[in-house]
């Protein structure tokens, strides 16, 4: 059956195609040479960036290849598909072929194709062919897995009538001494089959995990909670199934000034009760539910206890109020209310960006009892982000409180000078928030990988054959050995065994 | 005496390794190649107390990290696992002659290292990034990797210089036999390869723990998959096409050309890999 199988296969063009080592050298020869492309042009940048580094013309060109994003490519898809099934066409084609090799039912042995191997040491012994034997078998049979003995079988007629011992019912004459063989490992032969197993499932993994999986971002300030995060490319809003709160981040610094540690501590949230909480760094990220979370980014979102200097033009004293965002705090000297309302990271005066900052609301006791000035032309710059729309209706004074320009408020000339005299910063924690569903496979085709490797390169089908042949005035003795790999190995093997038998 | 000094003088001391090997050819005196692997234990072993020596000036500092985060650290690890090699092969197979052609490329690593203004010496902490257990078991098996590669490499060409005929006492003649050299040749490779797979495997478990991605397509990747093609191709051609010597070898010196850009021209790409990057202050930002 599996013959007539193999008959049709051969005849099939497609088979043979597909089982040639030449399309796999091809086909790994086009991956090689085509994955350089992209390590040379930015992969996955804007069309703006490519035109201006490229020209017009180059990017439509490229931009028809899919070179922008050329591991992705259908042509690259195609060589990797292409890859696969030859991995899979010709591991069938010689598995069935070989499984006859790998597993027989007997072992069995040529002595004929032994005395044609290289590797072999030849030499004499003294004392009885059968003791001899005996012997040989011993030690053999100590050292290798299978071990099969064999007498001396000739033809009639080949041998002189002295050195024939016996006759079989045969009618085959035997000689004295034997043959013995033994073999190691015929398993190994399994281990290229292994590699090609792995290199498959990870393949397999890939596609589950861009198919079933996805990769995005959030970020979460200190003490807020978020539902999902948005997808990378798309910013498409994808839900967890729960709810996950960053409850701190924190940095530390070497005194090199690099980077030590960064920190954010997670809780996730279902059903409004708290699950789980962890902490996660750089590389410990936390899962749960099947995602993962990864600490990936930060940034100061806000910042917490604020403590205002606040000096009145008239007396000329200090005061240092802590305030939060959202609070209204009485003035000192029952001059009215002040309210700090947010924390910026832009703030445009006059043109200038005056960067991050601290806004407030300053409402006089008496209206007129400050002087604040609208021609300075204070204005808030809208595309930072900011609101804004609550200091219309306020009947107050915006004050802004810049963090590089501490003493900026002076220039407002008020009756009272805000300045920002400590803080603590409120971070937000960038999380990149992963969903792999393949990742198993990719890593159980990596352990496959390795030990497929191993056993291909490190390890190998070994097989001997001593000759043993009475000769007059003592006993000949020929070892053969081959391996299905590392022929120093095998030769330093056989002669180790001649050492062994040359000393009584 | 700290580290950095001890790897200077083991610089030296490979080179006069080499000197005494090539000479011990040029002369065809055996007991200068003899000696020249005594000279070369020598520096092997001032290059590991090097090594343990820097790291332990890491503690000292406060830092407390394996020496193998920089590109230094690297090159002196390169020489070291090249001379490890080396004399684990000159041990097995008997042949002296061989180190003719990998000592020079242990001495260089290393003078690189130690000579090049380009690259400081100086111990600097570990960013966020790189503090993981992977770290030292990918540095460690990349340059295994590499390392078999680069032996490879000499070997390949000392087959492609060997004469069909030498002349009987000609210097050339003095080579071990097309065979030995072709199965050593092999034998690195299939070295190099399993570790460089080994290397690609625990960089890649490492990406996936630090930043969520086990496969990024960066260039540092991309140019390990390349060199992993190559010999991939190498392993297929000799096994399953029956190719040997002369063509075996130049496939050989291909694959090496792609390890060295690996390892030094991908630095002038952009990527997460670079050295000079890492030791910037450096986030770990995917966008």
């Amino acid at each position: 059956m599996t013959k007539k199988i193999s008959k049709t296969r051969a005849g099939n063009p497609v088979w043979n195609f597909f089982t040639s080592v030449k399309l796999t050298v091809v086909v790994l020869l086009l991956l090689a040479s085509t994955s350089v492309i992209g390590t040379l042009i930015p992969q996955n940048s804007s069309e703006a960036f490519y035109i201006q580094k490229y020209g017009e013309v180059f990017y439509n060109l490229f931009s028809s290849l899919d070179i922008f994003d050329m591991y992705g490519s259908w042509w690259f898809i195609l060589l990797l598909v292409l890859l696969s099934i030859n991995i899979v066409v010709c591991s069938m084609d010689k598995l069935t072929n070989t499984w006859k090799i790998i597993f027989p039912q007997k072992v069995n042995f040529n002595i004929e194709r032994f005395r044609r191997l290289k590797i072999r040491e030849c030499f004499d012994i003294k004392g009885d062919v059968n003791d001899a034997l005996a012997r040989c078998e011993g030690i053999v049979r100590g050292e290798w897995q299978t071990t099969v003995k064999e007498d001396a079988v000739l033809k009639e007629g080949a041998v002189s009538k002295e050195n024939a011992l016996s006759q079989d019912s045969t009618g085959k004459t035997l000689m004295g001494g034997g043959v013995i063989f033994a073999e190691s490992g015929r398993w190994t032969r399994l281990g290229v089959y292994v590699v090609h197993v792995s290199v498959l499932l990870m393949l397999a993994g890939a596609v589950a995990g861009s198919v079933w999986g996805y990769k995005s971002f959030v970020a979460i300030p200190e003490g807020e909670t978020v539902g999902g995060s948005y997808l990378r490319g798309t910013n498409e809003y994808i839900p967890f199934g729960f709810d996950l709160r960053c409850n701190s981040f924190s940095v530390t610094f070497y005194d090199t000034g690099h980077p030590e540690e960064f920190k954010s501590s997670l809780t996730v949230i279902k059903e409004g009760e708290d699950v789980l909480t962890s902490d996660i760094v750089v590389n410990d990220p936390l899962r749960y539910g099947g995602l993962s979370f990864y600490q990936s980014s930060y940034g100061t979102h806000s910042a917490r206890n604020v403590a205002l200097k606040i000096t009145s033009s008239g007396s000329g004293m200090s005061y240092v109020k802590v305030v939060e965002f959202g609070q209204t705090i009485d003035m000192p000297e029952s001059a009215g209310t002040f309210t700090l309302n947010e924390f910026v990271r832009g703030y445009n005066f006059r043109g200038h960006d005056l960067g991050e900052g601290f806004v407030g609301t300053f409402i006089p006791a008496s209206p007129m009892g400050d002087r604040g000035d609208e021609s300075m032309g204070i204005q808030r710059d809208e595309s930072m982000g900011d609101k804004g729309d609550q200091n219309v209706v306020s009947p107050g004074v915006e004050v802004y409180m810049p963090l590089k320009f501490p003493s900026f408020d002076k220039m407002r000339r008020g009756e009272f000078i805000f300045e920002v005299d400590s803080y603590e910063k409120k971070y937000y924690t960038g999380l990149q928030v992963t969903k792999d569903p393949g990742v198993w496979y990719v890593y159980a085709g990596f352990v496959l990988m390795i030990m497929g490797c191993w056993i291909t390169f490190f390890m190998s089908h070994r097989q001997i054959c001593v000759e043993i042949t009475p000769k007059p005035g003592g006993i000949g003795v020929t070892i053969y050995g081959t391996s299905t790999r590392n022929s120093q190995g095998m030769k330093l093997k056989v002669m180790r065994l001649a050492k062994k038998l040359k000393t009584p | 005496m700290n580290s950095s000094m001890l790897l200077s003088i083991t610089t030296f001391v490979y080179a006069l390794a080499s000197v005494f090997y090539i000479a011990s050819w040029t002369f065809k005196k055996d007991i200068l190649s003899k000696t020249g692997m005594f000279i070369l234990v020598a520096g092997f072993t001032g290059n590991t107390v090097g090594i343990v020596l820097r790291w332990i000036e890491s503690y000292q500092l406060g830092y407390g990290r394996a020496p193998l985060t920089n590109m230094y650290e690297s090159l002196v690890f390169f020489s070291w696992t090249m001379a490890a090699l080396y004399l684990f092969v000159e041990y097995k197979y008997r042949e002296r002659i061989i180190g003719v052609f990998a000592t020079p490329l242990i001495f260089l690593a290393i003078a690189y290292a130690s000579l090049s203004p380009s690259i400081s010496s100086r111990i600097t902490p570990l960013i966020p990034a790189l503090q993981s257990n992977w770290l030292i078991a990918h540095v460690v098996t990349c340059f295994l990797g590499y390392a078999g590669f680069a032996v490879a490499f000499g070997f390949s060409i000392m087959y492609l210089m060997k004469p069909d005929m030498p002349g009987p006492g000609s210097l050339m003649s003095r080579l071990p036999s097309f065979d030995t050299i072709d199965e050593l040749i092999y034998q690195m490779v299939m070295f190099g390869f399993l570790f460089l797979t080994i290397g690609i495997i625990t960089g890649s478990v490492w990406a996936n723990s630090a930043w969520g991605t086990y496969w990024s397509w960066d260039p540092k990747e991309t140019w390990s998959l390349i060199t992993w093609f190559v010999y991939a191709i190498l392993i297929h051609l000799r096994l399953m096409r029956g190719w040997h010597g002369r063509r075996i070898s130049w496939v050989s010196i291909i694959g090496f050309m792609a390890v060295l850009f690996t390892y030094f021209g991908v630095n002038l790409l952009p990527g997460l890999h670079s050295y000079a990057f890492l030791t910037l202050d450096f986030l770990p930002i995917l966008s």
